[in-house]
């Protein structure tokens, strides 16, 4: 990874990152964690959403022996330590798939869709794995 | 409008590769200024010049690099995503100890703090990809 950093001259934007995707069928859950830990050196202003199957990216209980992937489910955990600490996960997609708060590794918000829209347009920047 | 450019996908697989060209060029036909394209994910498949399709499809990877070159873009590869992929410039392969490097002309490989800058600096950050 890169480790460069640049002056922004103070510019704070809020960026926000959407994670759609279950966290080891596709590389994007992962590679999407590899941004958002880059980006946390730029101290912007920084929002995490969890909608679809994104949820299972923050399920406890994470185990990848079987399938023989690194388990990056701990990482989430870290979050807090770079500032990033405004999670929101889907109230609709974690009842669709029969989770709760309690099944997540990691303090979140549970928000109602209609909100999160809400929320997303107010971001500066948006990007979507 | 300055715009930045983020494209997730691989040529080929995916439309997002043709797409998001289609709209740098319309874009700069409207007169708005690209400030960066960024390639990742799979989307770093875009900058191999050993790419060889068919000569009756269109050559993706050499029509970005025509873009660049007449139009001054910058496309930056991300060396995360390059490196799990095969993607190299001389550098990389170099630095890794590899034979050979494959990366197309007018590309750059850089870290993923380009992509971030790109959404601080522009306008509009566009993400191409599913």
């Amino acid at each position: 990874m890169s480790d460069e950093m640049m002056d922004e001259g103070g510019t704070i934007k809020k960026f926000a990152y959407i994670n759609r995707k279950a966290p080891y069928g596709t590389i994007y859950a992962l590679e999407s964690l590899e941004v958002v830990l880059i980006g946390a050196a730029f101290e912007q202003d920084v929002s995490l959403f969890f909608l679809d199957d994104g949820v299972f990216q923050l399920t406890k209980g994470q185990k990848t022996d079987g399938i023989g992937m690194k388990n990056f489910s701990p990482t989430y955990r870290a979050l807090e330590m770079y500032d990033v600490e405004k999670l929101y996960v889907s109230e609709e997609a974690l009842a669709a798939r029969g989770l709760t708060a309690d099944d997540l590794l990691v303090d979140v918000e549970v928000v109602a869709d209609s909100e999160i829209a809400g929320m997303l347009d107010e971001q500066d920047v948006v990007l979507s794995f | 409008m300055k715009l930045a450019i983020q494209v997730n996908e691989g040529p080929y697989t995916h439309q997002a590769a043709d797409t998001a060209y289609k709209f740098v060029e319309a874009a700069l036909e409207k007169g708005h200024e690209i400030y960066r394209i960024f390639f990742y994910h799979d989307g770093v498949n875009n900058g191999t010049r050993l790419t060889t399709p068919p000569q009756d499809d269109r050559n993706i990877v050499a029509r970005w690099s025509a873009l660049a070159e007449k139009h001054n873009i910058d496309l930056v590869i991300c060396v995360a995503a390059a490196q799990r992929r095969g993607i190299a410039d001389a550098d990389e392969a170099k630095r890794n100890s590899k034979d050979a490097d494959n990366i197309a002309p007018g590309f750059r490989i850089s870290g993923l703090g380009q992509l971030i800058e790109a959404g601080i600096q522009s306008d509009r950050l566009v993400v191409f990809g599913d």
